[in-house]
């Protein structure tokens, strides 16, 4: 074994621990945070294949900004563990479900029946990654690329959407209304004359 | 360095080694910059509104960084109750080791780079990312309200600003042709006209402000006002785990000062041809950047925290994506060589 493998057996080892703590830890907190270690140590194994580009970016978008996001849901909720708990065997038929077509999906995968994989490490590039993911991108895949582009701007769209309907109860000043404002609606100057001490 | 070493040691204990050796000379530096900056801000600000600032300690002050390391160093580290013990001294940790990591593809000079990585650019922009981890996870484990108001604040605003900074690194990008920041550094030679601050101004600007937002700093500081929740994130921090928060705070400074200087005003290289290129230019013109920094701090009042989300969302990013455009358009056109 040379050093990489160990490095791949280490991060491995880690993702795999991170992953369980994941679904089995009782505080929510907890929880992403070992998404978080789980997603560096993925970032960890991508760079052993020589993809820089792409643990990089799952670093940046994942690390960076998903889960950043996602935590700052999840330590505004107050969750009480053992109410969902009760609730668990009514959900297992569901997520039996979905565990068992993930299972298959990832047998799929793995056992190379429908997927012609080849040893990624083993080709080299004669560009930098980035070079390469970026030319393939804007020439091979370009209408995939976009019809992806769309397919986000609609969703940012309805999401933005959605905050706009119900009830308006917050009390946002509009910036608007606020650069336009002068001295004169703000400060009213009332002059007087002295009054004479008697 | 591997060479030395490797007179004494297997090759690949020299090749450690080196590396070691490598990351004490970038870090201790840093570290010294990092004291001697405190200091600087507190003079500099001092002058600004006419007072003195520290100079009791050593000649003109000197010594004063030292002493404040030393007081903290032992001071008691006290642990609010109810708090959540593991996360609370991870928090610090986590808010220091970014700040440092991304020293590593930091170009200093020609071939002057720890780690000379094709995504260097990527690479900085992910660990000035994750750095917001060690404030949020702050807020959260000391379970106080004002800590835990401070790292709402901070993550909000961190992600919102890296999105328009990220916009401006596409820019430079754009024009460089590389995410390497050594090349980046050589497609800017030839005089202070070929600096990119030029073709790129606003998207100078744009980066400049938000590095000031992204770093926490005056007039962005909402995450730790002291006026509305006291000191934010790290109010129940205390010796040696506040002095970490602070030290990744001007370390951050630091880092996007280098890499202002480094996308946009040419890096090592010297602005005039009689003069030759060198690793002082690049620290005269970080210390004048980092100088803007101290004088925004001493010159403009705090923001209100709308008013900072607007300034990111409705201003920074739609103007960031117009001139990417711009920039992409007048590559195609015969004043393409203002843009490389």
């Amino acid at each position: 074994m040379i050093f990489t493998d160990y490095l791949f057996y280490l991060f491995s080892s880690i993702l795999v621990l991170a992953s369980l703590r994941v679904i089995t830890a009782n505080n929510p907190v907890y929880s992403a945070l070992s998404l978080v270690l789980a997603f560096f140590s993925a970032a960890g194994i991508w760079l052993l294949l020589h993809a820089e580009f792409l643990a990089i970016a799952l670093v940046l978008v994942y690390v960076g900004a998903v889960m950043v996001l996602f935590l700052f849901v999840v330590m505004m909720l107050d969750i009480n563990i053992e109410a969902l708990r009760q609730r668990f065997w009514s959900y297992f038929p569901v997520a039996l479900l979905i565990a068992l077509l993930f299972i298959f999906e990832i047998y799929l995968v793995v056992t190379d029946k429908f997927f012609s994989s080849s040893d990624p490490a083993g080709i080299p590039l004669e560009k930098s990654n980035t070079h390469s993911i970026g030319s393939v991108l804007y020439t091979d895949y370009l209408l995939p690329f976009q019809v992806a582009a769309v397919i986000l701007l609609v969703a940012i769209i309805s999401a933005i959407v959605l905050t706009m309907y119900g009830k308006k109860s917050h009390k946002a000043i509009d910036p608007k209304d606020q650069i336009k404002v002068n001295r004169n609606d703000r400060v009213r100057v009332v002059k007087m004359k002295s009054e004479k001490k008697k | 360095m591997q060479d030395f070493f490797s007179q004494f040691f297997s090759p690949d204990v020299a090749l450690t080694l080196s590396y070691l050796f490598k990351i004490i000379l970038i870090v201790v530096p840093v570290m010294i910059s990092v004291a001697y900056l405190t200091y600087f801000e507190r003079r500099v600000i001092g002058f600004m509104q006419s007072r003195i600032g520290p100079n009791r300690v050593g000649y003109f002050g000197l010594l004063q960084p030292i002493a404040d390391a030393l007081k903290l160093m032992f001071k008691e580290i006290v642990l609010p109750s109810k708090s959540n013990n593991f996360l609370f001294f991870l928090a610090p940790l986590l808010s220091i080791a970014p700040a440092l990591a991304a020293w590593a593809v930091i170009p200093f000079d020609y071939e002057m780079v720890l780690a000379d990585i094709n995504a260097g650019l990527l690479y900085v922009l992910a660990m000035t990312s994750i750095a917001v981890y060690g404030v949020i996870i702050a807020g959260w484990a000391s379970n106080s309200k004002y800590a835990f108001l401070g790292s709402l604040r901070s993550a909000a605003q961190i992600v919102s600003y890296e999105i328009a900074m990220g916009f401006t690194l596409v820019g430079v990008l754009m024009c460089a042709n590389s995410l390497n920041l050594g090349d980046i550094v050589i497609a800017q030679e030839g005089g202070i006209s070929q600096w990119y601050c030029w073709p790129l101004f606003p998207l100078f600007v744009i980066y400049f402000i938000s590095a000031v937002a992204e770093t926490n700093r005056a007039p962005f500081d909402v995450a730790e006002g002291e006026s509305e929740i006291v000191a934010g994130f790290h109010v129940e921090y205390s010796g040696m785990a506040f002095a970490l928060f602070f030290l990744a705070e001007y370390a951050n400074m630091i880092l996007v000062s280098i890499l202002a200087v480094i996308m946009f005003l040419g890096g090592w290289l010297s602005p005039v041809s009689f003069i030759p290129d060198g690793m002082f230019w690049l620290i005269i013109k970080v210390a004048f950047v980092l100088f803007c920094f101290l004088w925004l701090r001493a010159t403009f009042p705090r923001y209100r925290y709308d008013q900072i989300m607007r300034l990111g969302w409705k201003v920074f990013i739609p103007l960031t994506l117009v001139w990417i455009i711009f920039v992409g358009a007048m590559m195609q056109t015969s004043y393409a060589g203002y843009f490389h």
